[in-house]
């Protein structure tokens, strides 16, 4: 084994990815992770669904066991990083001590966006990112029979749904017309909407919020309209900001998230970047990304340990992301963005699955799959290949998807 | 110790230690086996931990459900013998067990 060393910054899933493959990849000097939480890097998802209901707890939650960083001789320090130095190759700590790198990882994620309303510093305010987050609001949860959530993104329904299995009451105030409005086609925020009523949740689009009231604890939440809804839980889910500030201050490109080039290499030949807070060139869309998804730090990594070991490996993989709600299993393929169509498969107008799909000049881009793992796992494979289908066999339930892969014209294969 | 073996496509076979009640996914994440993303951590979404049982095991490990049926039966490489390894629930019966995986992970 080598003395030379690879800081990872971050415990985060991609910094558990790229642990196991820099030692796949042939790194065969040391590898120091360092994360400022106490435990090895978790699955966050679960963190808005079974750890919040109490039926997991964080040993189970963590991507790989202690064991194996034990044998892929991966050190991990809880620490805070506070500066890079890299003239001189080193990260500092906020205890003032100095340590050496030779590649550096950033695998920093993003933190919640915080509202700057009056009152949004009271005790029972919550944000949803890392697990101490999720265990304060579950030591709430005892004294707490409504609960207001702020935000009806994926983090804020997953949030409701997980507390309505708990029996606790539930209104979500969404300021944008529809709920997922950023994410998905209106029929799809239509259903998400029915399904949500259906369990009892009050949904209240194209509201503001105005302030947070309460002595101390929060006691309700004033809106734009002047009317007020009493609440002793808050919860906002109003999007995340990646985490910069270090890769800023040490003079590397960031803009919208730490920039790398579409093998993980950021602007300093010595540094790399992954996850939620890098920005990266993705080849198929032709254009940057910045991603909140765990497939994609996944992919990211992979491709930062190989440039790390000198090699290239494109970020190529097609993102995909999911979602769990009450019974609903939501798993969508590609990115939507410039969306010109999309085709319905199966009834969402009182069932609980079905498929929107997303055209973009007769190319299937995109996929929202609910309930419907065949769908999702056909889009992935037709999206990749560039498949132009049939609108009238796609929505045609009678129609075998795989014909479609079969039949249809591809422009890759 | 019981082991449980898993081969790459490419032949590359690795010998892991069989922890009961763990999945072969999670079996096969702490081991480092390359090959299995695993990205979705256990849920059945991502169809990324495809693995072949070997013809002689299936009878212990049983067949595949309707939910993985619905994920696998849309990759080119699915086989009548194909799982997620994120399904597969190790125990003491499956002591010498071998599995494949295929050459993608969809």
């Amino acid at each position: 084994m080598d003395n030379n060393r690879v800081i990872i910054v971050g415990a985060s899933h991609a910094s558990a990815q790229l642990c196991a493959s820099l030692r796949q990849e042939g790194w065969a000097g040391e590898v120091l992770l360092i994360g400022d939480e106490p435990t090895l890097p978790y699955h966050r998802p679960p963190l808005s669904k079974t750890y919040l209901a109490g039926t997991s707890n964080l040993d189970e939650l963590l991507i790989r066991k202690p064991d194996f960083y034990d044998k892929q001789q991966v050190a991990f320090r809880q620490a805070r990083v506070t500066s890079v130095e890299r003239g001189a190759r080193t990260v500092t700590l906020s205890n003032g001590e100095t340590l050496g790198y030779d590649k550096l990882a950033l695998c920093l994620g993003a933190r919640p966006r915080r509202l700057s309303l009056p009152g949004a510093d009271l005790a029972g305010v919550h944000y949803l990112r890392d697990a101490a987050d999720i265990e304060a609001i579950r030591d709430s949860l005892a004294t707490t029979s409504h609960a207001v959530i702020i935000g009806a993104g994926y983090i804020g329904l997953e949030t409701a749904a997980s507390l309505r299995k708990l029996g606790i009451s539930v209104s979500v105030l969404e300021a944008a017309d529809r709920v997922l409005q950023r994410v998905t086609a209106p029929e799809v925020s239509a259903f998400y909407d029915r399904v949500h009523r259906e369990e009892g949740v009050e949904i209240r689009v194209g509201v503001g919020v105005n302030a947070l009231e309460g002595k101390g604890h929060v006691s309700g939440v004033r809106l734009e309209d002047g009317d007020s809804v009493a609440t002793e839980l808050v919860i906002i889910g109003v999007g995340v900001v990646p985490n910069v500030e270090l890769a800023q201050e040490a003079g590397l490109t960031v803009d919208n998230g730490i920039v790398i080039d579409a093998y993980g290499r950021t602007s300093d030949p010595e540094i790399f970047a992954a996850g939620d807070c890098a920005n990266y060139y993705d080849a198929r869309y032709e254009g940057r990304l910045r991603l909140e998804s765990v497939p994609s730090a996944v992919e990211q990594a992979k491709s930062v340990a190989a440039a790390i070991c000198g090699r290239e490996r494109q970020i190529s993989a097609l993102p995909w992301f999911w979602s769990d709600q009450y019974d609903l299993k939501l798993q969508i393929a590609g990115l939507n963005t410039g969306y010109d169509e999309i085709v319905l498969r199966g009834d969402r107008s009182t069932g609980r699955d079905f498929a929107c799909f997303y055209l973009g000049k007769g190319r299937l881009i995109a996929a929202d799959c609910v309930n419907r793992p065949q769908e999702f796992m056909f889009s992935k494979r037709a999206i990749a290949q560039g498949l132009a289908p049939n609108r009238d066999l796609l929505a045609d339930p009678g129609t075998a998807l795989k014909s479609l892969l079969e039949a249809s014209t591809t422009s890759a294969g | 110790m019981s082991t449980v073996t898993f081969v790459e496509y490419d032949g590359t076979s690795h010998d892991v230690d069989l922890v009961e009640g763990e999945s072969l996914m999670e079996i096969a994440t702490n081991g480092a086996i390359p090959g299995i993303d695993a990205d979705c951590g256990g849920e059945a979404a991502c169809g990324t931990c495809h693995i072949f049982v070997d013809s002689e095991w299936i009878s212990t490990t049983g067949r595949r459900t309707d939910e993985e049926s619905q994920m696998l039966e849309m990759s080119s490489e699915c086989e009548p013998n194909s799982r997620l390894a994120c399904q597969v629930i190790a125990a003491a019966s499956m002591d010498g067990l071998k599995v494949r995986l295929p050459e993608y992970q969809i």
